[in-house]
């Protein structure tokens, strides 16, 4: 099994999550995320004084697919959240050990 | 004088908009600060309101309006706890030349000792220990504001009796001198003596929440009329004027910040409307009644601009008033006093009147920066020695609303809101006898 981790622009969550269904993904964990790439974020100006705000908000994606599945779930991320300008955001993949499904004890395959 | 009950239901409502604004200034002061600092900022003016009405009544009033001693200040003693103050010999209750009660009087004048003290809060945020600005409260108001509000209002000398009028009759319709120099200098004095917070020009500092800011300025802007317009005392021509004036130089302020922001930044921000709509409103409180509607937008115009320039200065002077009340306040209030000198329709410069009023403006505009400055510093540096000013690096990194109030204004994480456990650490039920559960 693979654990495919997804950041991207806040704004794309919704075509990212259609694409995941269509690739046939029944389940997500997503959570607000902050960080920062090449481009250091943006400034901001407060009275005139000028702030970079490094530290942008995104989006983390997370699902855990079968082995044969991560590299189609992977495009359909892509996919769906690329625009071509700065701040698309990253996806990667890591393998994973094991999965159980806390409701039934279920293991590995069976419990995604 | 017979009570005009129309001049007294307007002073009594004047006198509840002006107390509105100290909340309306915690809020403004408030959304500027971090979130971990939001709520010592707020209780910084809600603690001067629990203080000051109490001060008021006591000596404050006595102080401002009582015998004077020198055309300084009032005899404290004179009319101590509002002794010979609400009643004649009779029994009666007093009325004053505009047919309103004394008392109602004292309502009105004790919401501008409030707010003029806590205005001086937002020099200091962030890093001051909550016990020393409380004593501090007391000693300033008692020190500074109501001997400026004696020598300006009370008959003393800085008002139309004092030794400066035989240039002109100095004018400070609603508190140019006594609420926003005076406060103005005292913020620039404590942020030099408390000095910059850790990281200042560094780290980021910016506000954690300006929609509460704009919504402050909003309750700013509304509680303003009582502040000017009732400073007419009674329901008449020159409280309308002042109304109008009030609206049309706070909307000037308002386009003069967002055009000078516009130009060199690049954006009109909601941070920088507020500000316009507090500068604008500065600038007019002296002024609400000398000047024509369209001098005030001309004036109100000049503050929004001239501040906003203004409150970049502390970066490069090296100064931490957190939230611009030197930048806002003192150069607003001087715009407004000192632009009496120009725009005031029967004695300005710009109107032919010559430069008798002009000069009489920047004399007490100066007298009341030296008299604010000095005493400020006396008890600023006293307090420091006593009391000292700051909480500890700790505390100022991690927050102060924890240390000093032992609470947190935001549930940051969430986790936590749902458990049921209650072993040990958790809070206990408070428990209540049955008469208070029923009470």
């Amino acid at each position: 099994m693979k654990l495919v981790t997804a950041i991207v622009q806040p704004h794309r969550l919704d075509d990212v999550k259609k694409a995941l269904e269509a690739a046939g993904v029944h389940g997500m964990t997503v959570s607000e995320a902050n960080g920062y790439g090449r481009q250091h974020g943006h400034t901001e100006v407060y009275r005139g004084a000028e702030y970079t705000i490094e530290l942008v908000p995104k989006v983390r994606v997370e699902v855990v697919v079968d082995d044969y599945d991560a590299p189609a779930v992977v495009d359909a991320v892509v996919g769906a959240a690329q625009s071509g300008r700065i701040g698309d955001g990253k996806v990667w993949t890591v393998p994973v050990e094991d999965v159980v499904r806390v409701r039934t004890g279920e293991r590995g395959a069976d419990a995604l | 004088m017979e009570l005009d009950t129309g001049a007294t239901a307007w002073m009594l409502i004047s006198a509840s908009l002006v107390l509105l604004m100290t909340p309306g200034l915690a809020l403004f002061y408030g959304g500027m600060t971090r979130s971990k600092s939001v709520l010592n900022m707020m209780m910084m003016s809600f603690g001067a309101m629990a203080v000051i009405a109490v001060v008021y009544v006591l000596w404050g009033w006595s102080m401002s309006y009582g015998s004077s001693v020198g055309g300084i200040v009032g005899n404290p003693l004179d009319q101590f706890g509002l002794s010979g103050a609400i009643y004649d010999g009779t029994g009666a209750f007093l009325i004053d030349d505009y047919g309103v009660p004394g008392i109602v009087g004292v309502a009105f004048q004790s919401t501008f000792a409030i707010i003029t003290t806590a205005l001086i809060s937002g020099a200091i945020a962030d890093r001051t220990r909550f016990s020393t600005w409380m004593v501090f409260v007391v000693l300033w108001v008692t020190l500074s504001y109501f001997p400026m509000a004696h020598m300006v209002w009370g008959g003393g000398l800085l008002s139309g009796d004092g030794p400066f009028a035989s240039i002109a009759t100095p004018i400070d319709f609603a508190g140019g001198t006594v609420v926003h120099i005076n406060a103005g200098v005292a913020g620039l004095v404590l942020a030099l003596i408390i000095g910059r917070r850790k990281g200042f020009g560094a780290v980021p500092m910016k506000p954690h929440s300006l929609p509460l800011t704009m919504l402050g300025a909003a309750l700013l802007w509304f509680g303003w009329f009582g502040f000017n317009a009732g400073s007419a005392f009674t329901a008449d021509g020159v409280a309308g004027l002042a109304w109008v004036n009030t609206t049309t130089a706070t909307a000037a302020a308002v386009l003069g910040w967002l055009a000078t922001e516009k130009l060199r930044d690049g954006h009109a921000t909601s941070l920088g409307a507020a500000s316009g709509v507090v500068a604008g409103l500065v600038a007019i409180t002296p002024a609400a009644g000398a000047l024509s509607p369209v001098g005030s937008i001309a004036l109100g115009a000049a503050a929004g601009a001239l501040c906003a320039l203004a409150v970049g200065l502390k970066y490069r002077l090296g100064y931490d008033d957190s939230l611009d009340v030197v930048g806002v306040h003192l150069v607003g209030g001087l715009v407004g006093t000192i632009g009496i000198g120009f725009l005031a329709t029967e004695t300005g410069l710009l109107y032919g009147g010559g430069a008798s009023q002009l000069a009489v403006q920047v004399i007490i505009a100066v007298v009341a920066m030296i008299f604010s400055g000095v005493v400020t510093a006396v008890i600023g540096l006293a307090l420091k020695a006593v009391m000292g000013w700051r909480v500890s690096e700790d505390v100022e990194v991690n927050g102060i609303d924890q240390a000093e109030h032992g609470e947190s204004a935001y549930e940051a994480l969430g986790v936590g809101r749902f458990s049921t456990d209650t072993g040990a650490g958790a809070p206990a039920p408070v428990r209540r006898s049955t008469t208070e559960a029923h009470a």
